[in-house]
Parts: structure tokens; C-alpha cells; sequence
């Protein structure tokens, strides 16, 4: 069973030694030794990508992590630290162990389909040198041997010999290489169905508001961030739309979360939102061309304001949830506060409101902290701004925080000190504008995302479990019978490991024996 | 939804305390069954018969030590066989209340009793447990060997124990049939390859109690150990097919909970920590397959892969659950 066969000798002519080097490397590389420890080699590369922060997981915690280790981390992201599995040394060690299992497996394969074909091989000159064997008198037959091995399945093959003996081989478990290369093959589709999907797949996550307004067209514009394979354009994108309908989440008293569930509305190729979907956290929408996961959830707190000069605007902006309570921070933006006598934005009187939503406030200050995830009693805490707000300094800017840079420049003022609404409440600030918390609204996060990859990493998962099951319980073996007259000599061998065959072998002996 | 039975959730309670008693109680009979039990008879009979050799000298030391021992204590091998059986009885008694346990959290909650890592562990010790009830059963294994396993059932509840959780419903993305699915099968893989640990480690044992007995050199603990278990060959062939059936459990586990993550996630892999030690303890696993059939030497380093893919079992339990953050992180540990 052991595959550690060395290299073939060349045979005739002697090669010449660049040949034999590579064959002899060749025999090394596809050497189960060398997988082996390529495998503890995969293992050992995997960990330190579950201990340092990584991109793919999480890109806030890899940013955190470059100011917490100012030094280290520039250096550790040289060495892809932070990418661990996409790095090239991560991919030398699958690579190689991919290359040493297609070198291990073609051989391994044309000799099985050659055992296949072949019938079982003759019975060995003296039967009693087996691990297993036995000798009896018996006027049976040869025909009726062979029909004891035939019931119990295995592969028979009769000979009749020179000297007037007859022999009958019997082979059975060839189902266990069968499953064997099965099984290593399609560790190679896995890896083609990953490829497959690193290369044609996409994905797009944003957040999406109730209603027609905030609903959506498969674009990448529409997408707070998103990753394309480097095999497909923003042009190929199939098309779809989704709109929010509703959300609804469910807690119990002690505040955890037992269901989201949001319905939608969607179209498809180009069609308007129409269909009705219940999208849930384990129910994904799946559209032809992509799937549509909720990933998260949260509030909009409805934000009015009516500057000095009786201009009203209102700001729909998502509060971000910061923790399983629901507290959630935000900004509502008016950039259009205080236009100028012409009607021009004037850059030094936008408004904008910092502040942290709390479904469930307190009864009374401090109002830090939200008692319940669900609204229960809603209240903002809004801290006013006055100033240039940067959203026409062309830097892109998030919109679910105000831009930290005019407001260390001090081209934003704090306008004055912050102040609690609960929902229907309103405020007048010191220049004589007011803002009200007009009303609530729910937002989830989805993301769309198209592996075309998938079903070949699900069929070769299958293949894998198919292929290991008999290659780990089903067992080679052989059994001989010699007919000389009436002498029969029977002969027994395992292929691979079996404690069992001497049991097997004894059952069989007897059966042949009473035919 | 969200009402939580509280008579059945105390109760269970209750439960998991009197399994661990019993288990207690249970290693204790192992103990004096594995100090003083029948096997001493053998190495006394030797003795008598005047047999030569140096491994028999040994044995012969070794068991004329046990049997003063047990002199002194007055404990003869008789009760010390009996107390192994009480052992086993009081291990199956357990196991029934263990499962007790578990069953009426599950009924206290409505749901899977897996939902978080103090039910996982006490899921898991249940599996290793009936596992090993049915290996000394089919006589795989010596009943004595219990010690071990009782230990390591031990050690595991008590750690649950620092864990505990109060009986809660689900998280949304935990509330999904495919957690049936997906914890079932990577509850009975561990559970096997917890026992399938033990006999590894009794291996490895065994083995440096043969190589020095063979030279003649000194015993110290835990090595003297081996003079009472099972030879290499036996517990390696329990090792194998421990694992064997532990393997594709696990594979078809780690299967699972990629088509789940591609349902609630939506993505099928993303190299999230708990992935990640899955994938590792698999690698590691499949090595120690491989090793078997790579000539006297990697045979010879299988019993160690069987220990490092225990421990990467660990991290992944605890190392992972409660330092690193991931998506698998439960509610409340
Ligand atoms: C991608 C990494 C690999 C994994 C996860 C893997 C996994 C496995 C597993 C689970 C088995 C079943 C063990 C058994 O039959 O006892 C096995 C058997 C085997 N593997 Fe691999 N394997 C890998 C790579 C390789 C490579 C590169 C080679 C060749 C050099 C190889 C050669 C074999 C052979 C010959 C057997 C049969 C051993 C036997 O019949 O006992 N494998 N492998």
C-alpha cells in the first residue's frame, strides 16, 4: 500500500543526467512522503490567518491593527500577513501539493483501470506459503470453487493448466482505489470550482432603505463596496432591481435577536420591482444570475430641518448599530442649509448633525446607552455643526460620518452643545433654525453576489465524501483455490490492511468445503 | 417563540452536576481496577512459574509492587475487578443522565441542544462517552482503559462548566434546520476523535514502555503506565478505526457548513477563524491517514498526528470560540 515507489529505472540507453535529475525530483515530488509533509505544511500556513486581522474577513481590524503596530504591521503586510490566502506562499504550498497529487494520481489511475481490465492473476505456485491457506480433499470441482466465490461477489477467473490442475482466482474491493482516486480527483475539482468562482464571481454589499426611493438596479455605483473576479467587467453584471419593502425583527425580553425577516420586491432582466420575496438571514433570494443574502439591519432615524430662513429639507441617513443593543451612530447632512440670496450653497452655514440613535432610551440622561434592541422608545442625541461640509472638495467621503478633515481644520465648528430628542420632538438651535425627529425608519444590509464556481465546488464535495467512504472501509483481497484431483489447496491475501480476512477466509474455506 | 422552560432548563442543570459526579465516582473504580485488577495475577503467575527473561524480570517487579500496594491498602484483586465493573455501570448510568441533561435543555428551548459552546462541550463528552461505552462493549478495548476516558470527559465538563450558558433560543443566523445538519455531524466527529485521542496517547505510552523495558532502563511516570495497557498493535488498530469512522463524519461536518454559510453568509468559504481550524484539523487528520500508509516510519509518527489534530480540535473549541472573534463566535460564548 505504500506509494512510495521510487522512480522507474530508465530503461535501455542511459538518460542523459539533467533527465535523470528531473525524474529522480519527479519521484521525490509525487512521493506520498512529500505529501504528507506538504500537508502539515498547508496546515501550519492556514494558522496565522486566524489570528492576525485579514482583509478578506475584515479590513477595519487590518487598519486597526497598522496604527496598533505601526512598525511591524508594513513589514508583515509585505509578507501578506494579512492576505494569508492569497498569498503566494500560500498558493506555492497548495500548488505543489496539487502538482505532487495530478503526479500521483495519473499513474495510479491507468494502473487501476489496467487492474480493472485485466482479469484476477493466476494462483502463485505453492499456495501454502499465503498468510492464508488451508488443504483438503474434496470431490467438488473446480466450477462449484468458483461459484463459492462468485456468491460472495468477488471477481472470478478460471484457468485450466498443462498439468491437468485447475485453478480458480478470485479478486474482490476494487471499489476501494475506485474510491480512492475519486476522491483525490475531485480534491481537484474543488479546486477548480474555487478558481472558477475567484475569477468569474462578484459581489456587491449595501445598505437599503424602505421604500421605491431607496430601491436599487445591479450596478456597481449602487454599492457601498464590492469585488469583482478579474474575468468579468462591471458591463457583464446581470441585471436586477430591488426595492425594500418592509422589515420586521423579532427579541426576546432579554433583548436577543431571534428573527429578521425583510420583504422585498424585485425584477429581474431589466423588469421593475414587482415580485414579492420574504427575505430572511437563512433564506436567501436566489435570482437567476445572483443571489440576494440580509446581512444585517438597522435604523434610520427621519431628521427634519428648517434653517433661519424657513427653508425645510429632511435627511434620510442611516445609523450604523455599534452594538447588540442597537445604539447606533450617524449624521444627518444639510448642505443646503442656508442658501445664499442667489440660491447657492454657502459654504460656510451647512448644517450637519452628529449623533447616536438609541431605539429604546432611557427615561432619563444620561442617554449613552440603549436598553432594547427593538424601538421601544426612540430618542436621538444630535450634536449641530456649522461650517463647509467637504462634499465638494472632491475627496470621496463616507456619508455615514462627517469628514473628520473639516472638522480638524476647523472649516466645521461644533455649533453648539448636543441635546436629546425622543421621536416627535423638536429643537431650536441658537441661530433660530430648528431640527425634529420627525419619524423612523428600517434599513438592512444586503449583499447580491454571483459564484458561477459553486456547483463545482458542491459536486466535487460530494465526489470527495462518495470516493472516501469505501476507500477507508472497503478492503482488497485475494483468494485462490488449486484443484489436483481431488486435492484442493486454497490460498488467501489481504491488499491492504484487514484484521478481519483470516475470519473472512475460515468462512469461506468452510463453504467451499461443504460444496 | 422565546420562552424558555425554566423547571426543565434547572433540571437539566442538576443533571449535568450528577454526571460529572458519577463519571468522578466511575474513574475512581477504573482507577483501583487499573492499579489492582486481574492483570497482576498474570505477572504473579510468572513469578511462581520461575520464567526467565528480562522483560518477565519486570513484570515481575511490577507486579510484586502492585500487589504490595494493594497489601497495604487491603484491597484484593477481586474487589479491584469489581470495582472496574461498578465503574462501567456507574459510566452507563451517567451517560444516561447526560443524555437526560441534554435532552431537556433541548426540550426546555424548543430547539437543537447545540446552540452554544457549553452545550456543544457537554454534546461532544456525551458522544465520547457512548462511543467508548460501545467499544468496551463490542471488547475493543480493556474496561480498565475507562480511567482515561473518564479523565478526559472529566477535564472537558469542568471546563464546560466555566462556560455556562443560560438556556436561550437562537441567534437568527444560527436558526436554520442546517444546524442540525452541520453541529450534528461535527458534535459526533469530535466526539469520536476524543476517544480515538486516548488510545493515541496510550500508544504512545505503550510503545516507550516496551522500548525501555527492552533495555532494561528505568521506568518513571507516566511511562510505568504501560505495564497495564493493551500492546501497541491493539490500540493502534483502535486508534485507526476510531478515526476511520470519525474522518468522513468530519469531512461530510465541514461540508455541510459550507453549504449552510453559502445560505446565511453567502458565501460558501471565507477563511473565517473557526473555518479556518476546521480546515486545519482536517488537513491534520488526513495526514495521519496517510502517514499509516507511508512505511514503518510514518506509522511509527501516526500516533502524534493523532494528538496534534486533537489539540487543533481544542483550539478550535476554545481557542477560537473565546479569543478570536468571527462570525462563529455564539451569543454569550
Ligand atoms: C490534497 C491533499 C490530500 C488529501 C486531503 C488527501 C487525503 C487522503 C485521504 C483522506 C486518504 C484515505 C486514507 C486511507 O485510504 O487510509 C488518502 C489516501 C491516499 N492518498 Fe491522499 N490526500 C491528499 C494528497 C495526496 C497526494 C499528493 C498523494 C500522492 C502523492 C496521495 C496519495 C494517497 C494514496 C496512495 C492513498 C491510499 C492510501 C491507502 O490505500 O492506504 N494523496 N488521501
Amino acid at each position: 500500500m505504500t506509494v512510495d515507489a521510487p522512480p522507474r529505472p530508465a530503461k535501455g540507453k542511459k538518460s542523459p543526467r539533467a533527465v535523470s535529475l528531473a525524474r529522480k525530483w519527479w519521484g521525490q515530488l509525487t512521493s506520498m512522503r512529500t505529501a504528507l509533509i506538504l500537508l502539515f505544511a498547508l496546515a501550519v500556513a492556514a494558522v496565522p490567518g486566524s489570528i492576525l486581522p485579514q482583509r478578506s474577513v475584515n479590513v477595519e481590524n487590518v487598519g486597526k491593527y497598522f496604527t496598533d503596530h505601526p512598525q511591524a504591521a508594513p513589514i508583515m503586510d509585505r509578507l501578506w500577513l494579512f492576505d494569508v490566502y492569497s498569498a503566494p506562499w500560500f498558493a506555492a504550498i497548495y500548488g505543489l501539493l496539487f502538482v505532487s497529487l495530478v503526479g500521483c494520481l495519473i499513474p495510479r489511475l491507468r494502473e487501476h483501470v489496467d487492474a480493472i481490465r485485466r482479469r484476477p492473476p493466476d494462483a502463485p505456485a505453492r499456495l501454502s506459503l499465503m498468510p492464508q491457506h488451508d488443504e483438503w480433499e474434496s470431490g467438488a470441482g473446480a466450477a462449484k470453487l468458483a461459484g463459492v466465490l462468485k456468491a460472495r461477489r468477488f471477481r472470478v477467473e478460471t484457468r485450466e493448466h498443462a498439468d491437468g490442475s485447475v485453478t480458480v482466482s478470485g479478486e474482490k474491493g476494487y471499489l476501494r482505489e475506485t474510491g480512492n482516486l475519486i476522491f483525490h480527483f475531485a480534491l481537484l475539482g474543488l479546486l477548480v470550482g474555487v478558481a472558477v468562482g475567484a475569477l468569474y464571481g462578484w459581489h456587491g454589499n449595501r445598505i437599503l432603505g424602505a421604500g421605491a426611493d431607496a430601491a436599487f438596479c445591479n450596478n456597481l455605483q449602487q454599492y457601498d463596496d464590492y469585488g469583482l473576479g478579474p474575468n468579468i467587467s462591471a458591463a457583464d453584471l446581470p441585471k436586477f432591481c430591488v426595492q425594500l419593502d418592509g422589515f420586521k425583527a423579532e427579541y426576546l425580553d432579554n433583548g436577543q435577536p431571534v428573527t429578521y425577516a425583510a420583504d422585498v420586491l424585485y425584477g429581474e432582466g431589466g423588469e421593475a420591482p414587482t415580485e414579492k420575496f420574504h427575505l430572511e438571514v437563512n433564506e436567501p433570494l436566489r435570482m437567476g444570475a445572483a443571489n440576494l443574502y440580509l446581512l444585517g439591519q438597522g435604523y434610520t432615524p427621519v431628521l427634519t430641518y428648517t434653517d433661519a430662513q424657513g427653508n425645510t429639507q429632511v435627511s434620510r441617513t442611516p445609523f450604523l448599530p455599534m452594538n447588540a443593543s442597537m445604539l447606533s451612530e450617524g449624521v444627518a447632512t444639510f448642505p443646503d442649509a442656508n442658501l445664499s440670496a442667489t440660491g447657492q450653497r454657502d459654504r460656510t452655514r451647512q448644517m450637519a448633525f452628529e449623533g447616536m440613535f438609541l431605539p429604546t432610551a432611557p427615561e432619563q440622561a444620561p442617554y449613552t446607552t440603549s436598553l432594547f434592541p427593538d424601538s421601544r422608545n426612540p430618542g436621538v442625541m444630535l450634536f449641530p455643526y456649522v461650517g463647509d461640509l467637504g462634499l465638494d472638495n472632491g475627496k470621496p467621503g463616507s456619508v455615514y460620518a462627517l469628514d473628520r478633515r473639516q472638522v480638524a481644520t476647523g472649516q466645521l465648528k461644533p455649533m453648539q452643545v448636543g441635546f436629546f430628542l425622543k421621536q416627535g420632538e423638536s429643537k431650536t438651535l441658537e441661530d433660530g433654525s430648528t431640527v425634529t425627529f420627525t419619524g423612523l425608519e428600517r434599513w438592512i444590509t444586503v449583499q447580491a453576489r454571483s459564484d458561477p464556481g459553486e456547483p463545482v465546488v458542491l459536486w466535487s464535495a460530494i465526489a470527495v465524501l462518495a470516493g472516501l467512504l469505501p476507500s477507508l472501509t472497503v478492503k482488497r483481497r485475494r483468494v485462490w483455490f488449486r484443484v489436483r484431483g481431488d486435492n484442493v489447496t486454497a490460498g488467501g491475501l489481504a491488499r491492504t490492511e484487514n484484521p478481519g480476512f483470516a475470519t473472512e477466509f475460515g468462512d469461506i474455506v468452510a463453504s467451499a468445503k461443504e460444496t | 417563540m422565546g420562552d424558555v422552560n425554566a423547571t426543565y432548563a434547572s433540571l437539566s442543570d442538576k443533571l449535568f452536576i450528577a454526571t460529572i459526579v458519577l463519571y468522578a465516582v466511575a474513574m475512581l473504580g477504573y482507577a483501583l481496577e487499573y492499579a489492582f485488577g486481574r492483570r497482576a495475577v498474570k505477572a504473579e503467575a510468572k513469578v511462581l512459574a520461575g520464567a526467565g527473561g528480562p522483560d518477565v524480570t519486570e513484570e515481575e517487579t511490577a507486579g510484586g509492587h502492585v500487589n504490595e500496594r494493594a497489601e497495604r491498602l487491603g484491597i484484593t484483586m477481586n474487589q479491584a475487578n469489581r470495582a472496574g465493573q461498578v465503574a462501567l455501570v456507574l459510566t452507563w448510568i451517567g451517560a444516561v443522565l447526560h443524555a437526560a441533561c441534554l435532552v431537556l435543555r433541548a426540550v426546555s428551548v424548543g430547539r437543537v441542544p447545540w446552540g452554544n459552546m457549553y452545550e456543544f462541550i457537554i454534546a461532544v463528552v456525551l458522544v465520547g462517552v457512548c462511543t467508548w461505552l460501545y467499544v468496551v462493549t463490542a471488547g475493543h478495548a480493556a474496561r480498565r482503559i475507562g480511567l482515561f476516558v473518564t479523565l478526559v470527559a472529566i477535564l472537558l465538563l469542568g471546563t464546560a462548566t466555566r462556560l455556562y450558558t443560560e438556556a436561550q433560543p437562537l441567534v437568527p443566523a444560527l436558526n436554520s434546520y442546517w444546524i442540525a445538519i452541520h453541529v450534528t455531524a461535527a458534535v459526533i466527529a469530535s466526539g469520536i476523535f476524543m476517544v480515538g485521542f486516548v488510545p493515541a496517547a496510550l500508544q504512545l505510552i505503550r510503545r516507550r514502555y516496551d522500548t525501555v523495558t527492552a533495555k532494561g532502563g528505568r521506568l518513571r511516570f507516566p511511562i510505568t503506565l504501560g505495564a497495564r495497557l493493551p500492546e501497541v498493535a491493539n490500540l493502534e488498530r483502535l486508534v485507526f478505526k476510531l478515526h476511520v469512522f470519525a474522518f468522513p463524519l468530519w469531512t461530510f461536518g465541514v461540508i455541510a457548513g459550507a453549504v449552510w454559510a453559502e445560505r446565511a453568509w453567502g458565501r460558501y468559504w471565507g477563511w473565517d477563524p473557526k473555518e479556518v481550524w476546521s480546515f486545519i484539523a482536517w488537513v491534520v487528520y488526513a495526514g495521519y491517514l496517510h502517514a499509516r500508509a507511508t512505511g514503518p516510519g510514518g506509522r511509527r509518527l501516526a500516533p502524534w498526528i493523532v494528538i496534534l489534530g486533537w489539540l487543533t480540535m481544542i483550539v478550535n473549541l476554545f481557542g477560537i470560540n473565546l479569543v478570536v472573534t468571527g462570525l462563529h463566535s455564539y451569543a454569550g460564548v
